[in-house]
């Protein structure tokens, strides 16, 4: 049994899909359902206190079939970001839905990257863990800030593949590959997730060959020109990259190895 | 009084509480969260009376990844 489990919560399903950027809340909703996904992140926003009859993103959510992953997109500091978490566990407490409590850790650096800051990261993770939060983090794909967020008490490390939206996929698979190895030294359970750029369905199945126990997207889905037939994409690419990393893959050669026996052939073989 | 409101000054009626000003907006006290002065206001809080001054945050969840 292939169970994927963060703190005590079994996990059903190892692909996270994100709920921004999709043209309609109705396509939202078909993407969620084809992707099979079982965790959705949501950001905290100010309520629009005019026009209150605008659709908002809580009525296109079953809180009963989701749980909920609050992020803490938008903040440049631990300060912010731990702010938005209260926020955002008190939302979910209300709505008894069972990602109250659990955050993904976001602490930016800038606008134009949106790589995270690993100071604030740990500072932020260090706080969160105090309050009692399963923290996921955000992170960039060194392995060594990877580390230090882990022992800053993080549930979860999720190394980017590549910028947020960016679509580049995996850019540094050596990078996530030396990320899973040393958080999960000693500790092979340790939850990974890759979590930013993929592009497309093979940019899932590339981390999920690496070894990572799990990927997070939200662009590569939203901003596709068929967002459901995408998410249908992502469902199969992550069951595949998982099934492919568990059968044990063959070795990359530098020669060829025939798939057909040389022994009995009828026809001439130069060179012998 | 005075009170900010998601950044924006507001006039408020004096003794305005938190509940009060969701209300206000047609907005429902379980599909919010609150901030006042930059703390978490928890729902057993909010007949709490507004001051002069005061800085009021009402989120919700919206789309994100």
């Amino acid at each position: 049994m292939d169970i994927f489990r963060i703190k005590n919560f079994e996990i059903r399903n190892r692909l996270f899909v994100g709920t921004g950027k999709y043209a309609t809340y109705e396509i939202m909703q078909k993407a969620l359902e084809a992707s099979a996904c079982q965790v959705v992140t949501v950001a905290v926003r100010r309520e629009r206190l005019v026009d209150k009859e605008g659709r908002s993103l809580l009525d296109f959510l079953d809180l009963s079939k989701y749980v909920i992953l609050p992020n803490t997109a938008g903040c440049f500091s631990a300060e912010d970001a731990i702010r938005v978490s209260l926020l955002g566990r008190d939302l979910l407490e209300k709505q008894g839905n069972k990602g109250a409590g659990w955050v993904k850790l976001e602490v930016l650096g800038d606008k134009k990257t949106l790589l995270p800051d690993p100071v604030g990261t740990i500072e932020a993770t260090k706080e969160l863990v105090k309050e009692g939060f399963t923290v996921l983090a955000y992170s960039s794909d060194d392995p060594r800030a990877a580390v230090r967020i882990k022992e800053a008490g993080a549930a979860s490390v999720m190394p980017a593949g590549s910028p947020i939206g960016s679509g580049q996929g995996v850019l540094n698979p050596l990078n996530i590959s030396l990320c899973l190895e040393l958080l999960k030294e000693g500790d092979p359970t340790y939850p990974v997730i890759v979590d930013a750029g993929v592009g497309t369905a093979s940019d899932v199945t590339i981390a999920m060959e690496l070894g990572a126990d799990g990927v997070l997207l939200n662009t590569g889905i939203a901003h596709a020109k068929d967002a459901v037939k995408m998410a249908e994409a992502m469902k199969h690419a992550l069951e595949a990259g998982r099934l492919a990393y568990q059968s044990g893959r063959i070795p990359k050669k530098r020669y060829a190895t025939a798939s057909s026996p040389f022994e009995g052939v009828i026809s001439y073989i130069p060179g012998e | 009084m005075n009170v900010t409101v998601n950044g924006d000054r507001r006039e408020l009626t004096e003794g305005t509480t938190l509940r009060e000003l969701v209300k206000q907006f047609n907005l429902t006290p379980e599909k919010v969260a609150l901030e006042l002065n930059r703390r978490l206001v928890r729902s057993e809080k909010y007949d709490t009376a507004l001051k002069e001054g005061d800085e009021v945050e009402i989120v919700t969840f919206v789309g994100g990844g």
